[in-house]
């Protein structure tokens, strides 16, 4: 029997960003808040100072931060009928473990959606008609608009004290910032960061070849700033150990730079860490959430019952938690019915590298930081007509060099041999004038029919339940996308002065060992019918009115940017939903 | 409630649950922190195989010089410290694959599903670098593959990589892949882990290593950057002179 605890207004499960987020929200309305996370308190001073962060191999490549899939990991397959295996040891994706979650160890590239994102399905059937987009494809409105989030993104940017160029300011568009991006109430908190040569170098070439280079919008900050909360910020240092590392250097946003330190200083708020949550308890009808029930690294089992609840965790485990919990009905992709597991989707990334003489170029590509680069967004969404292409979807390109960490960086022309002498001294003649794009290509996925989570027949976790099933793989459509993308990407690189380029299209099938990026998405989507959604438009369960479930296993599909600007939009629109319907009348917000 | 009391009179508290195993805590009233709570990383030490006999030692030397040869610039895999970074590793918790989902069943899939071998790298060099002793020894009159000439060497590497030679028992080119993989993290990582020594390899390709402030460089374009590298150990030239 677990040991019952005292019981709270709200119970938290997860401490990333968007737990963060609400835990402060709702403890700003005076409800008493607690906060579960599963893996260890985690802050700069003692996880990562600046006099052994910059450890390439035990936080790139042995993965320090992340979860260990010993934890919890997920079975894999690419199709339908093949048997899924478990993923072993992390590849296209990094879950993450630990207070700050994901904002602990992302590159802060602070992109918001454009509108239309948020109506895809009506947008691109008014342009195209239906017929345009393939049979199987699932696409679905948000729910929610643009124009609804605005002020929860600019609440979001000025937490981060976000640096980057307006390129939409009240409808005016700003000279070098994103034309195409929605307007913006005011402009970002702080200037753009600095850019280095070969990021300048990718926006003199894009401006020669017509397009609008911008300076992608950063969580690394460009000057001090002290946000709203009172919690101060240094200038970014350009170490390049950036994503995947914690900052050293109180420069990147994170919870641990923006709230966490105000939050934990209100008496009522406490967190418990190195405490997993098992499942969310129901009552008797199945449609009131009385708390959770979590289990401490010592195998001690506690009941936390609660109010109401927030799942904050990342994408799946979110997903996993409604399965475990038996909340919402299971997606079956055979009848197309169900909806916990459905609409899953990734990122459709690519890169071109571009090999320069050493004798003219000298990049310097350790100095860098994870939000780094110039971009350009004529290729997202539907900025350009796709008719002729026959394909739907988009995403930014850039010169995103975010780091010059020598064991995953230091690159050879394609033909070259993996070994020996002619590799050696490759290495050597190119390190320094070799442009290497992090995410150079960053192309939206959208949503498929037999591409969803379910609880796998075979494999377990460490306390005996099932683990997640994912079955994933690329659809003609974003392979289309990418060869597109990665061509017209290829010609910049080109262009800015390339001898040979490398151009890595993004191929199916699908590889679990090849990292991609971890935004994951969907799953526990938002809508406006119960019948193909998870939660409704504020984010609220369909099933469990007293629940609540953030981040990005609510996106119906993903777009062609980083998910963190909207996953945190969205927290704050649910906060605001909470705090001034909910609480007065505690119940469903939207009757379907 | 008592516990949030006592709690606010200690200011921040941090309450180690009473379960020995246990190091789950609750933080409320300000944020943790107690000194000298860092978890630096532990210098690897000169001296002998920890996890190599002398034979698997050899033989990884010898590796590791063909994957990255000596030149009158930078000494090879072998003087650079990247054999005795790959045994450091394998001793700890890389060998074991310590972390990683073990749990059975362990059933044959595609690529794209990654490793579902329930041998960790150590148990995978022991094997392999067995197989490569005894292909050796029975096509080169008895050598081991470290008693191979130079070109003897290369060319059995580059058939195994191009599976022309298959070793038995083993999937050598995989293990091959393996290889050369571990050597060249070792020769680029910090050279606190064995490898890289003396920084090398950061002087070879102008790589200034663990600085954490480029702000006065990062609009120097196109000019080199003039410090020297440093480790997470410092430098050579930092310690004091006996």
């Amino acid at each position: 029997m677990p040991k019952k605890l005292p019981k709270k207004d709200v119970v938290i499960i997860g401490l990333g960003w968007t737990g963060s987020i609400l835990a402060h929200e709702l403890t700003d309305e005076g409800l008493d808040v607690i906060a579960i996370e599963r893996g260890p308190w985690r802050d700069a001073p003692t996880e990562f100072p600046p006099n052994y962060a910059q450890d390439e191999l035990r936080y790139r490549i042995r993965h320090e931060l992340f979860l260990r899939p010993e934890q919890n990991t997920f079975t894999f397959r690419n199709k339908m009928n093949q048997t899924a295996l478990p993923i072993r040891d992390w590849g296209s994706f990094m879950p993450p473990n630990g207070v700050g979650g994901g904002g602990v160890h992302w590159n802060a590239e602070t992109f918001r959606f454009m509108p239309s994102d948020f109506v895809l399905k009506t947008h691109l059937t008014e342009r195209y008609g239906a017929a345009f987009l393939p049979e199987d494809m699932t696409i679905q409105d948000f729910g929610v608009t643009y124009d609804e989030l605005e002020q929860h993104y600019d609440a979001f940017e000025y937490l981060c004290g976000t640096s980057g160029t307006a390129g939409n300011l009240r409808g005016q568009i700003q000279e070098g910032g994103n034309p195409f991006e929605g307007p913006r109430s005011r402009p970002y908190p702080t200037p753009a960061q600095k850019q280095p040569f070969s990021h300048t170098l990718f926006a003199k070439a894009a401006r020669e070849l017509g397009y609008k280079p911008f300076p992608q919008p950063s969580g690394n900050l460009s000057q001090a700033y002290t946000n709203p909360l009172g919690l101060r910020m240094g200038p970014c240092t350009y170490c390049g150990f950036c994503e995947w590392f914690g900052c050293g250097n109180y420069s990147k946003a994170s919870p641990q730079t923006t709230i966490l330190p105000l939050l934990v200083r209100k008496s009522n708020f406490t967190a418990r860490d190195n405490s997993e949550v098992l499942h969310i308890n129901l009552d008797r009808s199945g449609k009131h959430a009385t708390g959770v029930t979590f289990v401490d690294t010592g195998g001690v089992e506690w009941e936390q019952p609660a109010d109401l609840v927030i799942l904050s965790a990342y994408t799946l485990f979110n997903v996993q938690m409604l399965l475990n919990s038996k909340i919402g009905t299971p997606y079956d992709p055979v009848a197309n019915k169900g909806v916990i597991g459905r609409n899953f989707t990734h990122q459709t990334i690519s890169s071109v590298n571009g090999f320069f003489d050493n004798k003219k170029f000298n990049f310097n590509p350790f100095i860098a930081s994870g939000a780094i680069g110039m971009c350009i967004d004529e290729f997202n969404g539907d900025n350009f007509d796709h008719g002729p292409h026959g394909f739907v979807g988009g995403g930014y390109m850039g010169q995103v060099q975010t780091n010059g960490r020598p064991i995953q960086s230091a690159s050879v022309p394609p033909g070259t041999p993996k070994w020996g002498a002619v590799w050696k001294n490759a290495t050597r003649d190119n390190y320094l004038s070799t442009v290497k794009p992090g995410t150079g290509v960053h192309g939206s996925f959208y949503s498929y029919r037999d591409v969803y989570l379910d609880l796998d027949p075979t494999y377990t976790d460490r306390f005996g339940r099932p683990l997640m099933r994912m079955t994933i793989d690329f659809h003609d459509n974003e392979l289309k996308q990418n060869a597109f993308l990665t061509d017209k990407f290829a010609e910049i690189i080109r262009a800015m002065g390339a001898h040979t380029l490398d151009k890595q299209y993004r191929k199916g099938p699908y590889d679990a060992t090849d990292y991609q990026t971890t935004h994951l998405n969907g799953g526990a989507i938002m809508g406006t019918d119960p019948s193909t959604s998870a939660i409704n438009r504020y984010l609220q369960s369909w099933d469990v009115p007293n629940l609540f479930v953030m981040g990005a296993s609510a996106f119906p599909q993903n777009a062609g940017y980083n998910p963190t600007g909207t996953v945190a939009a969205l927290a704050f629109w649910a906060a605001s939903a909470i705090r001034g319907q909910y609480l007065k009348n505690p119940g469903p917000l939207v009757h379907a | 409630m008592t516990m949030r009391r006592r709690e606010f009179l200690a200011g921040t508290a941090i309450l180690v649950l009473s379960t020995m195993k246990s190091r789950a805590t609750i933080i409320s009233g300000g944020l943790p922190w107690t000194p000298d709570a860092g978890t630096p990383p532990i210098p690897v030490r000169p001296g002998p195989w920890h996890y190599f006999t002398s034979d698997e030692g050899r033989a990884v030397e010898a590796l590791a010089d063909r994957i990255i040869p000596p030149d009158p610039q930078t000494p090879g895999g072998k003087d650079s410290g990247c054999a005795v970074f790959v045994d450091r590793q394998l001793a700890g918790p890389y060998g074991r694959s310590e972390g990683h989902y073990n749990q059975p069943p362990f059933m044959p899939g595609t690529k794209q599903q990654g490793s579902q071998s329930q041998k960790g790298p150590a148990a995978v060099y022991r094997e392999a670098l067995a197989a490569l002793d005894r292909y050796c020894q029975s096509t080169y009159q008895g050598k081991r593959f470290a008693d191979l000439s130079d070109e003897q060497k290369d060319e059995l590497l580059k058939n195994i990589e191009d599976e022309k030679t298959k070793l038995e028992g083993i999937d050598g080119k995989s293990f091959f892949a393996q290889v050369i993989k571990d050597v060249q993290t070792g020769f680029f990582a910090d050279p606190i882990y064995g490898g890289n020594r003396d920084m090398v390899a950061w002087k070879m390709i102008g790589y200034p290593g663990a600085r954490y402030n480029y702000l006065d460089w990062v609009d120097r374009h196109n000019e080199r950057f003039p410090l020297p590298p440093v480790s997470l150990m410092g430098r050579a030239d930092w310690s004091p002179k006996p």
